[in-house]
């Protein structure tokens, strides 16, 4: 399913166990040991308080769905309208995802809906972490 | 900064707007400027300072044969020529400089020599945005709209009359884009973009640029024009994603421009005559008149929607029609200081009668920064 038209990241130093835990089906945050929060994007430091003293660890991938669009622009490798969202982890960050195994409406996309990790393959290296509707929940 | 210590003396937009296909982007750089000097009476050899965005601001001044002493090439998206008009006025107070041009340019129709495909380029929008299929301002800037409109009771009606009141003070303005009136259905049966986004509520792709000359004060009296003073200033900075935007309701670099601006000019909201928020979608007027202070928190869509700021209401705002009516060429907020500086020049074909202080907001990226303005022509 590697498509050649897809935006696919290049990991950089500092987000390289990011896309490796993906690439392992595992969605990864960074806590910091002195502040105790959470946070995303990946870097070497906490942007709550500068500490150098953090940890990789594995986020339950439980979310919810924060704010999206519905685009209906055409984009390479997306078939139009497609959502793109906002998804806040239960550990409280948020990132973008798009919304899979779902119809791509605002009846079906409601807000605060649970959500759940999953990842798609896109190379051999990138495998992007996705949400879909969280299974045996009420959506 | 000390209040009105430094003037805006010249001020002009490109000879045409619209679709321009006889000049690439610097050659829109240029013909702003040339304009801008002219309307101050002034040649190249009198500039010393140079400022400009989404372009090599040495390539501007060398273009336009200008060797300056001091050189702003702040790019930070649309608000940069705001952030300029606060970097000229430190400049000018602490003597680096006397005469700055401050350009812009940008073909964003006609797509002629422009540069790379983003202003501002970000690692984390490489890594953790664009996989996701977002391509440009349509289905990114719009992404924290939904959250704001559950939690704040913004509604797709109330955004359709952000477009409905600008068509409105376009029809004033020769020049802009598209005049004729719309309504709130027009809106929201026009094209679907970004859902909830039609295309009546996202800006227009034009060609165009437009250009300031600043300059101190105490010189500024010895110019054709007539002066207008910069009363306050502000910029602020959040996050170059929009998908890491703290509050998804307001707009963190938004408030901290606001509050400096406000705070330098000593003014108070009820002090304002004319307002020019930076609209490259119909939700910024409302997170501004909201992160400004003009409103409350989730009052905005109402305060426009029940007609307070179209021609006649108490607080006219984009007065130009905007761009979502006016131009947009993708860094729009050289417009909205033109127009700000015809209102208090009081030769803008909307003019706001006896308006003495315009605030000017701009917004830069995706949230990503600001730059606030006041503008006044009481010295
Ligand atoms: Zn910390």
């Amino acid at each position: 399913m590697s498509d050649p038209t897809r935006f696919i990241p290049v990991p950089t130093p500092e987000t390289a166990h990011f896309w490796e835990g993906a690439r392992a089906g595992e969605l990864r945050l960074q806590r910091c040991a002195d502040c105790r929060k959470a946070y995303f994007p990946p870097r070497a430091f906490c942007p709550e308080c500068g500490s150098r003293e953090v940890r990789v660890e594995r986020a339950s991938g439980r979310a919810r769905l924060y704010s999206y669009v519905i685009n209906h622009l055409p984009a390479p490798g997306f078939t139009a309208p497609y959502a793109i969202a906002v998804v806040e982890l239960e550990e409280g960050p948020r990132m973008m995802s798009n919304i899979l195994d779902c119809p791509q409406t605002p009846e079906a996309l409601v807000l605060d809906m649970p959500l759940e990790v999953t990842f798609e393959r896109l190379s051999d290296e990138i495998s992007l972490p996705q949400f879909r509707p969280a299974k045996g929940r009420a959506a | 900064m000390t209040p009105n210590s430094v003037a805006i003396v010249g001020a002009a937009e490109t000879t045409e707007l619209g679709r321009i296909p006889t000049l690439s982007q610097i050659g829109l750089h240029a013909d702003a400027a040339l304009n801008a000097l002219a309307d101050a009476g002034l040649t190249i050899q009198d500039v010393d300072g140079v400022a400009t965005a989404g372009h090599n601001a040495v390539e501007v001044a060398h273009y336009l044969g200008i060797a300056p002493s001091w050189v702003d090439g702040t790019s930070v998206g649309g608000c940069s020529f705001m952030v300029h008009v606060r970097h000229a006025v430190a400049a000018l107070e602490a003597g680096l400089c006397r005469t700055v041009l401050i350009t812009h340019g940008e073909s964003g129709r006609s797509k002629l020599g422009r540069y790379g495909p983003s202003i501002a380029p970000a690692l984390f929008d490489q890594q953790f945005e664009q996989p996701y299929g977002v391509t440009a301002p349509p289905n990114r800037f719009t992404l924290p709209v939904l959250r704001k409109m559950k939690d704040d009771g913004l509604t797709e009606e109330q955004l359709a009359m952000v477009a409905v009141v600008q068509r409105e003070w376009a029809a004033f303005h020769p020049r802009a884009s598209f005049r004729d009136p719309i309504t709130v259905e027009d809106v929201l049966n026009s094209r679907m973009i970004a859902w909830p986004f039609r295309l009546l509520m996202c800006c227009l792709v034009t060609d165009g640029g437009g250009a300031l000359v600043l300059t101190t004060a105490d010189r500024a009296k010895d110019f054709p024009t007539r002066p207008v003073y910069v009363r306050g200033v502000g910029e602020g900075a959040e996050t170059p994603v929009v998908s890491q935007m703290k509050d998804f309701g307001s707009s963190a670099a938004f408030r901290t421009s606001g509050r400096l601006a406000f705070e330098s000019a000593g003014i108070a909201h009820s002090d304002v005559d004319h307002l020019m928020i930076y609209d490259a979608f119909a939700h910024l007027p409302v997170y501004g008149l909201e992160d400004l202070g003009f409103v409350g928190r989730g009052e905005g869509g109402a305060f426009i929607a029940e007609g307070h700021t179209r021609p006649g209401g108490r607080l006219p705002l984009n007065t130009n029609g905007g761009g979502l009516s006016y131009m947009h060429s993708g860094m729009y907020g050289m417009y909205a200081l033109q127009e700000g500086v015809r209102q208090m020049r009081g030769v803008s074909p909307a003019q706001v009668e006896g308006a003495k202080i315009s605030l000017v907001h701009g917004v830069g990226g995706m949230f990503a920064a600001s730059g606030t303005v006041v503008l006044s022509n009481e010295a």
